[in-house]
Formats: C-alpha cells, sequence, structure tokens
C-alpha cells in the first residue's frame, strides 16, 4: 500500500465510492448494449423526444439566424440579377419539362402497351431542415416534420441535386435523416450508362461516398453517373445519387473501390422533399387515351433554346394548369403536397406525326406565362 | 466550504453546455468540438461535490444522449468515468495551478475519447474521425477560460448577497 494512501478512516468510503461507480458503470452499459440492440428502448426514446425537442429547436436558432440575415443582406442589385437568372432558368426548365411531358406520356403509352403498369406515381412533401448535424461519427439531419405531417420512417429524403438519406426516426413534430454519408449507411445504385449495379457506403465526410468492390471486369469509369437502382426495396429507382470522381485497385488487387461525389447538397440547402410512393396507379388511363389523337407541335424536339420557349408555353398549357402551380409554389407554402409526377397526364402527342406547330383545340392561352417570356428576350 | 447561493448557475451552465454540443457548425469545426459537457461537469466536481456526484452526472449523461441522439447511456458513461476520476484526484487538483489542471484536464478528455472510442468498437459502430482525436487538446486549451467564467459568475453571484 503507498504511503500516501490517505488517512484509513476514509478507505470505506473509498470502497464505497468505487461500488458505486461499478454499478454505474454496469447499468450504463446495459442501457447502452439495450439501446444498441433497438428494442423497446427506441420506443422509450422516441416518446421522450418530445421533452427535447425544445433544446434542438434552441439550437438550431442560431443557424437559421444566420441564414435568414444572410438571406436577407442581398442588395437590390443581387436580388434583381438572381431574378433574372432564375426567370431565365424557370423558362429553361419549362421548356424541358414540356419536352419530358411528352417523353412520360409516351413512355406511360408504350408501357401501357407493353401490360406493365407497375409504375407508381411520386409524391413529394417539402420539409424545413432543422438544421442540426450531430456528430462527426452520425451524419443525420433533424427535419420540422413529423408524425403529424405524415412522416414515416423509411421515406427517401431528396434534394433538387439528388438522394439525401433516409427518414430513421420520426418523432411528433420532427423527424430525423440519416444522410448517405453517414458511415452506417449503404445504398444500391446503378451506373447510368452501363446499368452496372454496385452500392455505395457512406464514408463520414459530406463531400465523398465510397464504393467498395467493383469487378476489374465491370464497365464503370471516372465520371460515370450513379443513380438508385430501387433494388432492396428501400429508395425509389432512378434518382441521381452521385458521379464517381475516381477508382483505384483496391489492396487485393481483384477488385477496385471508387470515390463518389454526392449529387445532392448534403450541406446546405434548407428545405429537402420527402419521398412518398403512392400505391401504383394504371398508368393507361383516361389522360393518356384522350390525348393520343392530339398532334401539337411539342413533339418538336428541339434542345431548349429560344425557338422552344414558344412551343414549350403552348404544350405546357394544358397539364401545366394543373401540374406546373403545384410544383412551382412549395417553396412559398410550408408543407404541400407536390404532386411532381403527374406528368403523365400530359396531352402525350403522338411523336411519329410531323413536328407542324398547329394550335391545340382546347387551351385557351393564358396570358401570364406568356408575359416573362417576351419581357426576359 | 463556500456553498454557492444562487442555485440556477449550475443547471443553467449544463444547459448551455448541451446547447454548445448541438450548435450546428462546419464539419471541421465539429471534429473539433470539445466535449463541453465534460468541461461544466468537471468544474463542478471540483468547485461543489456536495452537489454534483456520480449520480448526478449520470442523470446528465442520460439526458445528454436523449438530446444528442447517441447511444442511450453512451454519455451517461463517459460522464460517471469523468467524474470518479476527478472525485478521486479532486484534493490535488483543487491546489495546482491553473496550467497544470488543464493539463489534467486534457488528459482526462483524452482518457474520454479513449473510452468513447472503445465502446463504439466494442459495439461495432463508427469510429470518431481521426480529426476529433484532437478534441481533448481544444478542451484542455478552454478549460481555463471555462473555469473563470464560471467562476466568476458564481463567486460573484455569493458575494452579491
Amino acid at each position: 500500500m503507498p504511503p500516501y494512501a490517505g488517512p484509513s478512516a476514509n478507505r470505506s468510503g473509498e470502497i464505497a465510492e468505487t461500488l458505486r461507480l461499478l454499478a454505474y458503470l454496469t447499468l450504463a452499459v446495459v442501457l447502452i448494449v439495450l439501446d444498441h440492440r433497438g428494442g423497446w428502448l427506441a420506443r422509450a426514446r422516441q416518446q421522450m423526444q418530445v421533452f427535447v425537442q425544445p433544446v434542438r429547436a434552441v439550437a438550431g436558432l442560431p443557424g437559421q439566424v444566420i441564414a435568414t440575415v444572410s438571406n436577407d443582406a442581398g442588395t437590390l442589385g443581387q436580388l434583381t440579377a438572381e431574378n433574372r437568372r432564375l426567370r431565365n432558368e424557370l423558362l429553361v426548365t419549362r421548356a424541358r419539362m414540356a419536352r419530358l411531358a411528352t417523353v412520360n406520356a409516351d413512355n406511360a403509352r408504350l408501357r401501357g402497351l407493353l401490360g406493365a403498369s407497375e409504375q407508381g406515381s411520386l409524391d413529394v412533401q417539402l420539409a424545413p431542415v432543422l438544421d442540426i448535424d450531430l456528430d462527426p461519427t452520425r451524419q443525420r439531419l433533424v427535419l420540422r416534420a413529423g408524425v403529424g405531417d405524415g412522416v414515416r420512417v423509411g421515406q427517401t429524403v431528396i434534394d433538387a441535386g439528388g438522394v439525401v438519406g433516409q427518414i430513421i426516426e420520426v418523432a411528433q413534430l420532427q423527424s430525423t435523416v440519416l444522410l448517405l454519408t453517414d458511415p452506417d449507411h449503404a445504398i444500391p445504385v446503378a451506373i447510368a450508362r452501363t446499368g452496372v449495379r454496385l452500392v455505395a457506403y457512406g464514408t463520414g465526410r459530406a463531400d465523398r461516398l465510397a464504393l467498395a468492390s467493383v469487378p476489374l471486369s465491370s464497365d464503370v469509369k471516372v465520371g460515370d453517373v450513379l443513380v438508385t437502382s430501387g433494388l432492396g426495396g428501400r429508395f425509389a429507382a432512378g434518382f441521381p445519387v452521385g458521379t464517381i470522381t475516381a477508382l483505384r485497385p483496391d489492396d487485393s488487387r481483384a477488385f477496385l473501390v471508387g470515390d463518389v461525389k454526392p449529387a445532392a447538397q448534403l450541406d446546405r440547402g434548407r428545405d429537402v422533399l420527402l419521398l412518398r410512393t403512392l400505391p401504383p396507379r394504371p398508368i393507361i388511363g383516361a389522360p393518356a387515351q384522350t390525348a393520343a389523337p392530339i398532334a401539337p407541335g411539342a413533339t418538336a424536339p428541339a434542345p431548349a433554346g429560344a425557338a422552344t420557349n414558344a412551343t414549350a408555353n403552348t404544350t405546357m398549357k394544358p397539364t401545366s394548369s394543373a401540374a406546373k402551380p403545384a410544383t412551382a409554389t412549395p417553396i412559398n407554402t410550408t408543407k404541400p403536397a407536390a404532386t411532381q409526377a403527374q406528368a403523365p397526364a400530359a396531352p402525350a402527342p403522338v411523336p411519329t406525326t410531323p413536328p407542324e406547330p398547329k394550335p391545340e383545340p382546347k387551351p385557351e392561352p393564358k396570358p401570364e406565362p406568356a408575359a416573362p417570356t417576351q419581357e426576359h428576350r | 466550504m463556500m456553498r454557492s447561493r444562487s442555485p440556477w448557475i449550475l443547471p443553467l451552465s449544463l444547459l448551455i453546455a448541451l446547447l454548445l454540443a448541438l450548435l450546428p457548425v462546419p464539419p471541421l469545426l465539429q471534429a473539433l468540438r470539445p466535449y463541453w459537457l465534460a468541461l461544466v461537469m468537471a468544474y463542478w466536481v471540483i468547485e461543489d461535490p456536495d452537489r454534483v456526484g456520480l449520480g448526478f452526472a449520470f442523470l446528465v449523461g442520460l439526458v445528454a444522449d436523449l438530446v444528442m441522439g447517441s447511444l442511450f447511456g453512451e454519455q451517461a458513461l463517459r460522464l460517471v468515468v469523468i467524474t470518479y476520476i476527478l472525485q478521486r484526484f479532486r484534493a490535488r487538483l483543487r491546489f495546482f495551478p491553473m496550467s497544470q489542471q488543464a493539463l489534467a484536464i486534457g488528459a482526462l478528455l483524452l482518457n474520454d475519447r479513449i473510452v468513447t472510442t472503445a465502446v463504439h468498437v466494442a459495439l461495432d459502430e463508427a469510429v470518431p474521425t481521426s480529426v476529433s482525436w484532437f478534441s481533448p487538446l481544444v478542451g484542455m486549451l478552454l478549460w481555463i477560460p471555462v473555469f473563470v467564467l464560471l467562476d466568476g459568475l458564481r463567486m460573484g453571484g455569493w458575494r452579491r448577497r
């Protein structure tokens, strides 16, 4: 015994203290293991989230304040420039949408011919990010949308660029998103160019995913775009995941490993979209059939240039009156269910008809979309 | 022993530590973020051992786990370990000069990182990034300001009455 162990009167107290330490340690370890296994503790935890929410909300405040201030600080000139740019983009996007709508309708019709009506339409919901990244080893987001808003565990979260992650926890008013880049996360992907199936793993860094065990023989190149493959049933197929930025042999020299740059902007943005897969609808429905005889000039497969703007606007009319405002507004309103994939309801012009710009029988051209066009040009 | 006459400083400081831990920051700073809760707890264990003991540390840890979404019990374990070590060496620590105290706290935080890593490895969870091994250093540098600030708050409140 060391001579400076302290007065002996203290020793019983020390032993008691050590015993208490052991008791607490045991309790903590038991809790950790229980939580790790994910049992009833997960539910208890969910219940208690209610009490915790205010604290998180307060912690999220500074970030929001900063974002608001930097947003509000834009000068008039900046805003004008941005407005012009956005208007430009809107036009181009509309033109593209018009083309896509025709392609989509066409696709639906062909699919109907094939008898494969297995494509459920997609429904999205906008959710504000409460902006909390919890731990270096746990890449998560907290959203201000919960059970009350219809959020469910397992929903895919996307942004304008691509897949962001998936919902793993839902409380009454908030939900937690596991980001693609969380080290625990893996997502089944396919290379858009060749259809080769791979799995992309999170690395813990917001700007990188990892591909592992890519066979040397497979057709994979740097620059290939990865999309979700839909395998596993968790993520809907066809959403961009990222771009391959590097490929190199692994340690065994039998496989390749790769780096992927995520398509989604995982570390910025104030809103994300929650994907809700609706029950599959019969695709070959009324819209495709009624639209078939109509042959508007929308088929002109020109690139989204100035020439297409006019046709785009007219052809978008019948669908846009229903679908376009829905897709355009969600940024303003808090949580509308923006119906994005409603495009099958498009006029579905038959692509084989000559691209002669014939005025459509039905639509009475509304002045408002035309106005920005002229103003802009 | 001086008794703190303003009992709200203890919970308030812990709440602020929690908020600091939750505050969203860029990824690099995220990894370097000191264990605020441990710093504040350390102060209270050293200065007010009557109120802050193992049980208190355990409870605070559970709350922190809940708030921060870590494994339930993980921070409870970490804080209990920290508190126990501090209690053992409290008598000596109190009479250390500030700089040595900071060194001791740094060692404590390093130990805490080892404990965390051990827990994560044992459970096959993600292991902290290499940068985060520098966070004890940040905590060490922050010890003196934290100590002076908390001491000032506590003593100031005590003197006024």
